[in-house]
């Protein structure tokens, strides 16, 4: 009790230095004289006051030098009469002016008790709180939320009246907060004010806090303790419920990129397409070759390869397309299940090519920077990668259905899968047209691979994982329909993620595919049907 | 008069393929038995396992075609019937290891043993004792296909939307019993076996006895299966593949002729997987794979559907030259083949290798109608 009331002194006596320090204080310069004298004398009064004016004296070396003390590593020197300390990797300094030097020969550790160890940390901890760096400011508030110290608290007091960063202004509020509620003797009302203080913005550490304090407190500051952990665990609640609603967007942008091309080959044409998936992989087999040019030749310019590699993506993957459309599907139209063998045919013969040709092995894609680390939002932790892609399957989605919409060739596709007769008649090359659309819902599942290569091992069988999950939210959203198949994808996306936290990852893909068949069984042309004659083939 | 009655319902060459399989049951087991290795007229066992295996393919192509080739019921799920035979009967071969596990577990098998199991689940009851497990071959494929053909013929699910929805049911069990958590042997699935009713499952008699029960089983479902598509019942489901619409105008309950044969097929598949599993020692969950199921599909096409015959023939054909290709410096292009197969037969061959003849023979004549054409 003693010890406590002396460090707690001591901080006080530290603060009211600190209080009278310039703000010029953290330029370097050598330290006073009579601190070396002090420290010199080698007696633990004289280490004692030493110590408060090193912490005080706002010298840039003053941390290392009180972190060296604790650690025996700051030394006297009777024969150059003065003080110097090894760092951490042995490395010697000159403790009155910060530079390297050599600690001589004849030079002692300076001696500590155990009260002396006490005052060192506490110098030390408010030396880091008011550290003009805000990553180590941060860090010690975070510290004193944590060990909740009384005798920490005149230095938080302190920091936190210079403090002008929003962010740890909040943490050292909490931190306060913390002492005074966790601190027994503190009037009750102010203890209140701290439980409320720690509701308003505390996370799973202010929880932790709060439910072993409510176990000890009695009467009204029981009852506001509980309510504030109420108010904390719905805090949590809703940004659990949001964090799970953005994994759901992401998974649900990846279906969508996935079933987008589908979307046109099998959703407009109604040709099976089994081939897909393989299109998504060639796709991501181009941005990887993109990549590897782009690092062999231009690597300063690597972050450009991804926007280079989506048109080319497109244009590749395009064109297998076409080639496949009038090298097998159009002598299969009509015969939707024959489609669907010789597709799968094809898509055999599409992975064992790149098989044979990249071989087996995973290949690596490497991230642009803009598309690595990440952000917080409204308490969210959002990566840059999944934002992208999510911002690129809107844009790719978009761009889609104002080519459907707003273009001649759009208008000839629907024409044409409409009424093909009719659409021949009025002089549409449907041929054309129809090689044209399936090279189309290729080129974009080629883009899509683009995207996927980011979240995806590149490997032959990258599209054989996307097909029967591409189908499926086709089918869902109901075929010919694009935003029915917006809709269906971010449904099936975040009810996959909401399944997750109960049934695992597995089982909740398990359990979707099951609703799925159910589903269909019920609307069998899913969520959004064509009405009218076309339905019946 | 039965004879003939027989005779016309088998047709020519129905009766060429039970005269070829006659043959094989017998050949082969006097072959591997009477003969010494070295001997000009010897069957390795190993030849004996492999050939084994086709057959239990050709019993999963003749079930698949009863579906396809006279219903219109492209399945892609046969699969996953034929691993659900598989992994009942692979149930009862675990049950029959006893003690002689790794563990030495006297009623665990030793993934349950390793995965902390306590106690038998209750999914695994009763696989000690044959009949049940028999009973399980029929009913395990045969209810999930009873309940999945329910709902789907009765909301008029058809075509490609069929084969989507089945091809996802298989994808679904696929996932599902790569579980741990299922109790199936999750990854590895189920092996070590070593008796089935008392004899070692190793044994060149058990292995040759298990050929011929699979040929006997492959002739006992082509017989049926030609007894059905001869009948009334089965003009029937012709008339669904053809017209379906204008079938149900006539006043037949189309969804319950299609749930009939849909379920007996995966019945056919069930067994076809519990006679393959003590043959190739192994049951895993990559036979759930949809590939799987789309590869049956080929064998069919290849072979000629609608005809019984030729899906058997189609099995065959193609895992001949599956085992030929992957046993040598081949392996690499199977899949080419594999995949240009599947193109070629439906772009140039509609109707399989039983259908060349007619194909030819019309094109040299007059330009013969095609029935069933726009069926698809």
């Amino acid at each position: 009790m003693r010890i406590l009331a002396l460090l707690r002194g001591i901080g006080l006596a530290l603060c009211l230095a600190l209080v009278a320090l310039p703000a010029a204080a953290q330029d370097a310069r050598p330290l006073p004289d009579e601190i070396v004298t002090r420290f010199l004398a080698d007696s633990f009064g004289d280490t004692e006051a030493a110590i408060g004016a090193v912490a005080a004296s706002g010298a840039p070396q003053a941390a290392d030098m009180l972190q060296a003390l604790g650690d025996r590593r700051l030394f006297i020197s009777a024969s150059a009469k003065g003080l110097f300390y090894r760092d951490g990797a042995g490395k010697g300094f000159d403790a009155r002016t910060g530079q390297p030097a050599d600690v001589p020969a004849d030079a002692s550790a300076v001696r500590l008790n155990n009260r002396l160890r006490g005052v060192v940390q506490a110098a030390l901890g408010t030396l880091t709180l008011l550290s003009p760096d805000p990553v180590q400011r941060l860090r010690a508030a975070e510290s004193v939320f944590k060990s909740r110290d009384p005798a920490a608290l005149p230095a938080i007091e302190q920091a936190l009246a210079r403090e002008t960063n929003a962010r740890i202004r909040n943490v050292f509020e909490e931190a306060r907060a913390a002492i005074i509620i966790a601190d027994t003797k503190a009037p009750e009302a102010s203890r209140m004010a701290a439980a409320s203080r720690i509701a308003e913005t505390g996370d799973q550490d202010g929880l932790a806090l709060l439910r072993q304090l409510s176990a000890q407190a009695t009467g009204n500051l029981k009852s506001v303790i509980e309510s504030s952990i109420q108010t904390i665990e719905r805090r949590q609640q809703i940004r659990q419920a949001g964090q799970t609603v953005w994994f759901g967007i992401s998974l649900g942008s990846v279906l969508l990129l996935a079933a987008i091309g589908l979307a046109i080959t099998f959703g407009v044409m109604g040709v099976i397409n089994m081939a897909h998936g393989e299109m998504v992989m060639i796709g991501a087999y181009v941005t990887f070759m993109t990549q590897e040019v782009f690092r062999a030749r231009f690597p300063h310019l690597l972050d450009w390869s991804l926007p280079i590699a989506i048109p080319l993506a497109f244009i590749i993957t395009g064109l297998v397309g076409v080639l496949i459309e009038r090298g097998v599907i159009r002598f299969l139209y009509g015969r939707p299940l024959e489609t669907l063998l010789a597709t799968f045919g094809v898509s055999l013969i599409l992975q064992q090519a790149v098989r044979s040709w990249f071989g087996p092995t995973n290949r690596e894609v490497s991230a642009p920077s803009y598309m690595s680390g990440s952000f917080e939002f409204i308490g969210l932790q959002i990566t840059y990668g999944r934002l992208w892609i999510v911002v690129f399957t809107l844009v790719v989605f978009f761009a889609l259905l104002l080519l459907l919409k707003a273009t001649p060739l759009g208008l000839q596709m629907r024409a044409v899968t409409q009424n093909r007769r009719m659409a021949a008649s009025m002089g549409i090359r449907t041929r054309f047209v129809d090689a044209m659309t399936f090279g189309l819902g290729s080129g974009i599942a080629g883009i899509a691979g683009v995207a996927l290569s980011q979240i995806d091992n590149v490997s032959p069988n990258l599209g054989q994982n996307y097909i029967i999950d591409s189908f499926m939210v086709v089918v869902f959203g109901g075929v010919g329909n694009l935003w029915g198949t917006l809709i269906s994808a971010f449904t099936l996306g975040i009810a996959n993620k909401l399944l997750e936290p109960f049934a695992g990852a597995v089982l909740g893909k398990i359990i979707i595919l099951v609703l799925l068949i159910l589903f269909i069984q019920k609307r069998p042309r899913g969520l959004f049907a064509l009405k009218g004659r076309a339905v019946e083939q | 008069m039965l004879t003939m009655r027989f005779l016309k319902l088998i047709e020519g060459r129905g009766l060429v393929f039970l005269a070829v399989l006659t043959g094989l049951m017998l050949l082969v087991p006097i072959g591997n038995l009477a003969f010494p290795p070295g001997s000009p007229f010897h069957v390795s066992t190993g030849t004996v396992v492999l050939l084994g295996k086709y057959l239990t393919y050709a019993m999963l192509a003749v079930a698949l075609d009863l579906a396809w080739g006279y219903c219109g019921i492209l399945s892609l799920g046969h699969g996953a019937f034929f691993a659900l035979g598989g992994y009942a009967m692979g149930m009862y071969l675990m049950r029959q290891i006893g003690t002689r596990g790794v563990y030495g577990h006297p009623v665990l098998p030793d993934f349950m043993v390793f995965l902390n199991y306590k106690e038998l689940p209750m999914t695994w009851w009763g696989f000690d004792f044959f009949p049940y497990a028999m009973m399980m071959v029929l009913l395990a494929p045969g209810l999930l296909a009873f309940v999945f053909g329910w709902l789907a013929f009765r909301s008029r699910v058809t075509g490609v939307y069929l084969s989507i929805i089945t091809q996802a049911l298989t994808y679904a069990l696929f996932l599902a019993f790569f579980r741990n958590d299922m109790g199936f042997g999750g990854n590895n699935g189920l092996t070590d076996f070593k008796d089935i009713l008392g004899f070692n499952v190793q044994a060149q008699g058990t292995r040759v006895t298990l050929f011929v029960l699979t040929c006997l089983a492959l002739m006992g479902t082509f017989i049926v299966a030609r007894v059905i598509v001869s009948s009334t019942y089965g003009k029937v489901l012709i008339a669904i593949r053809d017209a379906e619409s204008r079938t149900r105008f006539l006043g037949y309950r189309v969804e319950h002729y299609k749930l009939v044969v849909f379920v007996l097929s995966a019945m056919i598949a069930g067994v076809a997987g519990a006679l393959y599993v003590p043959q190739v020692g192994i049951i895993n969950p990559s036979e759930f794979s949809p590939a799987n199921s789309i590869e049956a599909v080929v064998w069919v096409a290849v072979g000629g559907r609608g005809t019984l015959v030729g899906a058997a023939l189609g099995a065959f054909v193609v895992n001949y030259m599956k085992t030929f290709f992957t046993t040598g410096w081949l392996a690499s292009y199977w899949l080419f083949a594999l995949g240009g197969l599947f193109v070629l037969v439906t772009l140039a061959m509609p109707k399989g290798i039983l259908g060349l003849y007619d194909q030819l023979r019309g094109k040299f004549s007059k330009p013969a109608t095609e029935p069933g054409r726009e069926a698809a």
